[in-house]
């Protein structure tokens, strides 16, 4: 065999893995969602969507968990997005590059990898017991927007850094200011790649369980939240629980609440790629 | 330009507005509401604590919507141990605790001065298990469990034969709950003498049904859990009687009840702040429990306790609602 035969074959033989490896995820994933799917659709139907937690599995329904976690998502969403666009355009556009400025950045690389339970330490302490908002909606939110604020932080930087600088530097020399700069050139331009920062963070946000329960999400919540300092429960803590029942019928419940999860995940993230595109379509130099 | 410029002011502007208006909500404590001369009863109540509880807790709170959908009863599952921890900061009413409450338990609520009454509600059997293939194995003595499961025995004890004669010479397979479950303290006070000393090169898990996953495709498999696990999963499990120095038992409804089942069979409480006893919405709801609960711990897997047994705890309620 030749040298060139021998790399081909090791050529090949490298595509090979490269497949397998691609196909690995994706056929973990299908297995998860046929299961998923086989268990729990059969179980989803209006009456599961809109019933109260009960100990009858079959009366029970998923109301207070969908309710608990749209609003978590919407205050988080609301609350993270703002702050860690903020910060992002400091660190990238405002920051001098000197000790802090690294400072800074390192920081919020290791926060991005602090395990979400010690967000939720955090949480109780600053948000439940210091601030007195009590196991809420809104407490929820605050230590849920902690948990993504790197996540946002880290792709705003990203979005604002892939902005070629010839296009700040003629705004620049037209006479605009480092604001208008910022607000109507690289923000514009900026946006698609920080709104996928977002989706990623709140892809995470939606089935985080552990920061919740420290912070005080509860089990049986039978109202949906009517204001941010409401009692809440979430999908994913209803689906734990659901999941540690001894009888059989609680895990189709769980299966079907999954589903339910997915197709919320789903359609945030739809919402936010919709935008995403919309947006960047329309930034033409 | 400017139009995008535009777009993203509203979308800020959107955000600011619907932000201000979901926080000008606040939480409205409801009072008491008259209809006529009959009293509705509302309010909160919240309830926090043991996982194990929890099943128990949560069917009554739902039984209760029935008779006062006024009252927000919310149960939480921070665990014993985290239950009371909330409740000696005077944040629920009500603790679920499958365990007595310990002394710095006590002094914590003591610091606070919260006074307390604990009620027994069921009892809960723990349960020795192994794969129905297993037929050599039919019961095990305390003394037995303890060399399987105490701390000297990691690394040591591997082998079937190495517990009695005659098993045979074949790996033994442990699973158990996690060390943070109210259930594996339990057990190892029980056998081993000591809460939390046992050996640690077991497969634990937090979820029971893991557990019976593993032991039902494990021949050489052994584990405990709640007996409920087992009621539920009796054609993928054996049980195992438990001789603890009277005889062997097998836990059953009858011999966790009247106490024969020993020493893996344990009361389940829950605990009622003195200050919520004074509102009438908790004395309603601890008495619609201890009403109630002979019916829901059978129905959720639990034993209730003997007729008289409850009778007792409700005397104790009365005695302890502060009258005003």
């Amino acid at each position: 065999m030749t040298n060139a035969q021998k790399n081909k074959v090791i050529d090949k033989g490298f595509q090979v893995i490269g497949i397998v490896c691609t196909f690995f995820g994706l056929v973990i994933l299908a297995i998860l969602i046929y299961n998923i799917l086989e268990e729990g659709l059969t179980r989803i139907d209006w009456d599961f969507m809109k019933n109260l937690p009960s100990r009858r599995p079959q009366k029970a329904g998923i109301y207070t968990a969908v309710m608990g976690t749209l609003w978590v998502l919407v205050l988080t969403t609301l609350i993270a997005f703002p702050v860690a666009v903020g910060a992002g355009i400091y660190l990238e556009e405002y920051a001098k590059k000197n000790k802090l400025a690294s400072l800074l950045e390192i920081n919020i690389a290791n926060l991005a990898g602090v395990p979400s339970i010690i967000y939720g330490l955090l949480g109780l302490e600053i948000f439940v017991r210091i601030f007195g908002l009590g196991g809420s909606v809104l407490a929820g939110s605050l230590t849920l927007s902690l948990l993504i604020l790197p996540i946002i932080i880290v792709a705003t930087r990203e979005a604002i850094k892939a902005v070629p600088s010839s296009i700040k530097d003629a705004s620049m020399a037209l006479g605009a200011s480092k604001w208008q700069t910022i607000w109507n050139q690289t923000l514009p331009a900026a946006i698609g790649g920080i709104l996928t920062g977002v989706i990623l963070a709140i892809s995470r946000a939606i089935g985080e369980t552990a920061p919740l329960i420290v912070v005080g999400a509860l089990a049986y919540v039978p109202f949906a939240p009517s204001s941010p300092m409401d009692e809440f429960t979430v999908m994913p803590i209803q689906i734990f629980n659901w999941v540690s029942r001894p009888q059989h019928a609680f895990s189709v419940n769980a299966a079907a609440a999954i589903i339910v999860l997915l197709l919320i995940t789903f359609i945030m993230n739809g919402i936010a790629v919709y935008f995403r595109n919309k947006w960047q379509k329309k930034v033409k130099w | 330009m400017s139009k995008k410029t535009s777009q993203i002011s509203k979308i800020i502007l959107g955000v600011a507005i619907i932000f201000g208006l979901v926080s000008c909500g606040g939480n409205t404590e409801q009072a008491d509401k008259k209809i006529g001369e009959e009293k509705v009863l509302s309010g909160n109540i919240k309830i926090d604590g043991s996982s194990t509880v929890y099943p128990i807790t949560e069917a009554i709170a739902e039984e209760f919507r029935a008779v006062a959908p006024e009252v927000k009863v919310t149960v939480g599952v921070s665990g014993t141990g985290g239950g009371f921890k909330k409740f000696a900061r005077n944040e629920t009413a009500i603790s679920d605790a499958s365990r007595p409450i310990k002394d710095k338990e006590k002094a914590a609520c003591e610091e606070n001065g919260i006074g307390y009454v604990q009620l027994e509600v069921a009892y809960d059997g723990l349960a020795v298990l192994v794969n129905p293939e297993n037929d050599w194995v039919d019961h095990l003595t305390v003394e037995e469990l303890k060399e399987i499961w105490e701390p000297s025995a990691q690394g040591v004890v591997m082998k079937w034969s190495q517990i009695r004669d005659g098993f045979p010479d074949e790996e033994i397979h442990l699973f158990g709950p996690g060390v943070a479950s109210g259930t594996y303290d339990y057990f190892t006070k029980a056998i081993n003498g000591k809460e939390g000393a046992s050996r640690g090169d077991y497969t634990a898990s937090e979820d029971d049904n893991v557990l019976v996953q593993g032991i039902s495709t494990d021949k050489y498999g052994l584990g405990f859990f709640g007996l409920a696990y087992y009621e539920e999963n009796q054609d993928k499990l054996k049980l195992v009687g438990v001789d603890g120095g009277e005889g062997v038992i097998l836990p059953t409804q009858a011999t966790v009840a009247d106490g024969t089942y020993q020493p893996l069979s344990r009361p389940i409480f829950i605990y009622v702040n003195d200050k919520a006893a004074e509102r009438e919405e908790v004395v309603a709801f601890v008495e619609f429990y201890l009403e109630l609960v002979p019916e829901i711990a059978q129905e959720v897997g639990y034993i209730a306790l003997p007729a008289t047994e409850y009778a007792k705890q409700v005397e104790k309620f009365k005695a302890f609602i502060p009258k005003k």
